[in-house]
């Protein structure tokens, strides 16, 4: 958004507020919910819908880091399992959860488009290629 | 037939941080060319004589898209670059964005010129966002070098839906809604974003106007087949030597891609066009790549005879139940029930019956759901039911 403040938008900005609570709670509350049905007058089940259709927004708290692992056929292919594996033991996490201390959440994603440099993940927005689980620790230690 | 660098002629030769890289390469020359010497008709009639088809998969003539939108009546209107490239082995667009921003930038403005839009929005992947900083960088330097007077471009980013790569749940996207395809009638041209007429086209696509804006229609329709008029990029990753980014003249046969490109081995099927693509058998290697027989937006991805048919189609399915926007029943629940069917296979639990009923369901899900997802969801069944019918047959329980 560079010519006009995200504020300035009526219902069309919805998606971008939402990353807005998104990227500033870790999450969307309820109560970010129920104000942006408010004050752009739509129902709070329309902003509930928009909230948990987005795999990049979450209704539920995330940890500080989120970690995506592509889990598409070319990522599989190329060993992805090792790293997913990798992951878990790394954090004695498995994916769909939060580590205790709120450091990371480990996700698995849908193609992100870094398929000639598989297996790939994203971590926050950072993409990090041709994974093996010897650099994971590595990676994972970038981010506090 | 070798390889040809059309829509990738300026990458890895610019500096995509700098503009006058660009303007070195012929960069706004076909921008200038038609705002000083052609109307708006000439431009949409060119474009229409290139043959010009889009590359997000679908393939409709561009020219006819613009000439629609032209002629809707109405003051407002849009410009939409489909930055949202989600297919299952797709990585094409984020290789030209992160190469050659300026060519896109010069093409939209020409769409918009063309059309009558003084608005154009490109809608980036999320997954993307670290492309964000350099394309807005780039579309910083076109407006102070006062290339885009007249027309404004923004970035809108997705937040993570594979279906917001279909036009109509683009277009919701960008109004802040849930990403659900839309019925059809009325099309973007007359009724699009906002309800307003608008054209929205892969990254690709855009990137060839410029070329053809200066060379001619005739130049590029020279090159490819019949209804396939120039090149196509290609991401091919999988089981191969050398994954990566491709362009080929359109008509060239898989072979040269797959094996002499890309060096794959002992190769077993090919699926083309990603999760709603085709899957070929190495049988069929020579095939040629174009839109009158296995295309999509070029997604290749290899499979050695190491691989079992059915976890890829059970994965490819198990994808594509999970992006399914859910609008529509036979895609909602066809997908879901697919899934079902195909993990009986997959653990060797499969009977005779769910053949028939995975062949039944492909029909009507082909015939009845609302987009392109749930339409071509059931190709890879149907496909590796065709060349792979002993796969199935071996995991039923007699």
């Amino acid at each position: 958004m560079s010519e006009k403040g995200i504020s300035t938008l009526g219902r069309e900005g919805l998606i971008l507020r939402l990353k807005e609570a998104q990227s500033k709670f870790g999450y969307v509350p309820q109560e970010v919910m129920a104000e942006l049905a408010q004050s752009l007058e739509i129902p709070i089940n329309e902003v509930y819908g928009v909230a948990s259709f987005y795999s990049f927004l979450s209704t539920r708290p995330l940890g500080r880091n989120v970690i995506r692992i592509c889990r598409s056929l070319p990522c599989y292919l190329k060993g992805a399992q090792t790293v997913i594996e990798a992951v878990e033991k790394e954090l004695g996490i498995k994916p769909g959860e939060t580590t205790p201390d709120g450091r990371f959440s480990f996700q698995l994603a849908n193609c992100i488009g870094l398929c000639d440099q598989a297996p790939a993940m994203l971590i926050n927005q950072d993409a990090h290629v041709e994974l093996t689980p010897e650099k994971i620790t590595q990676i994972l230690r970038m981010y506090k | 037939m070798p390889q040809q660098r059309v829509v990738l002629k300026n990458c890895g030769v610019i500096d995509p941080r700098r503009i006058e890289t660009y303007l070195e390469r012929d960069g706004f020359k076909a921008l200038a060319k038609v705002r000083r010497e052609m109307t708006r008709e000439q431009v949409t009639d060119e474009i229409k004589a290139s043959g010009l088809r889009g590359r997000g998969g679908a393939g409709f003539p561009t020219g006819i898209k613009w000439e629609g939108a032209r002629q809707a009546p109405g003051e407002e209107k849009y410009v939409i670059c489909n930055a949202d490239e989600g297919e299952v082995g797709t990585f094409k667009d984020r290789y030209i964005l992160e190469r050659d921003p300026f060519t896109l930038i010069e093409a939209m403005a020409i769409a918009g010129y063309a059309i009558g839009a003084k608005q154009g929005y490109i809608y980036l992947r999320a997954e993307y966002h670290h492309l964000f900083d350099l394309l807005q960088n780039a579309i910083n330097q076109a407006k102070k070098s006062g290339y885009l007077d007249g027309f404004r471009i923004e970035i809108r980013e997705g937040a993570g839906a594979y279906i917001c790569g279909e036009e109509s749940a683009l277009m919701d996207s960008i109004e802040g809604k849930r990403g659900e395809s839309r019925y059809r009638p009325p099309f973007p041209t007359t009724s699009g974003l906002w309800g307003k007429p608008t054209i929205i086209n892969n990254v690709e696509t855009l990137m060839n106007i410029p070329q053809i804006i200066l060379n001619g229609a005739g130049w590029f329709s020279q090159m490819g087949t019949e209804r396939s008029k120039g090149t196509k990029v290609f991401s091919i990753s999988g089981d191969v030597e050398n994954p990566g980014v491709y362009e080929l003249v359109l008509g060239s046969p898989l072979r040269e891609l797959v094996e002499d490109l890309a060096s794959a081995k002992d190769i077993k099927l090919i699926q083309i066009g990603g999760a709603t693509g085709r899957i070929l058998p190495y049988e069929k290697i020579d095939t040629p790549l174009a839109f009158e027989t296995v295309l999509g937006a070029g997604a290749v991805t290899v499979y050695n005879r190491s691989r079992d048919v059915i976890d890829i189609v059970y994965r490819t399915m198990e994808f594509l139940a999970e992006e399914s926007c859910g609008k529509c029943t036979p895609c909602r629940q066809g997908t879901e029930v697919m899934v079902e069917i195909l993990e009986k296979f997959h653990r060797g639990e499969g009977r005779e019956q769910d053949i028939r009923n995975l062949e039944a369901l492909s029909q009507v899900m082909m015939l009845t759901s609302l987009c392109g997802l749930g339409q071509a969801a059931p190709n890879a069944v149907m496909d590796t039911l065709q060349y792979f019918k002993d796969a199935y047959k071996k995991r039923v329980v007699v």
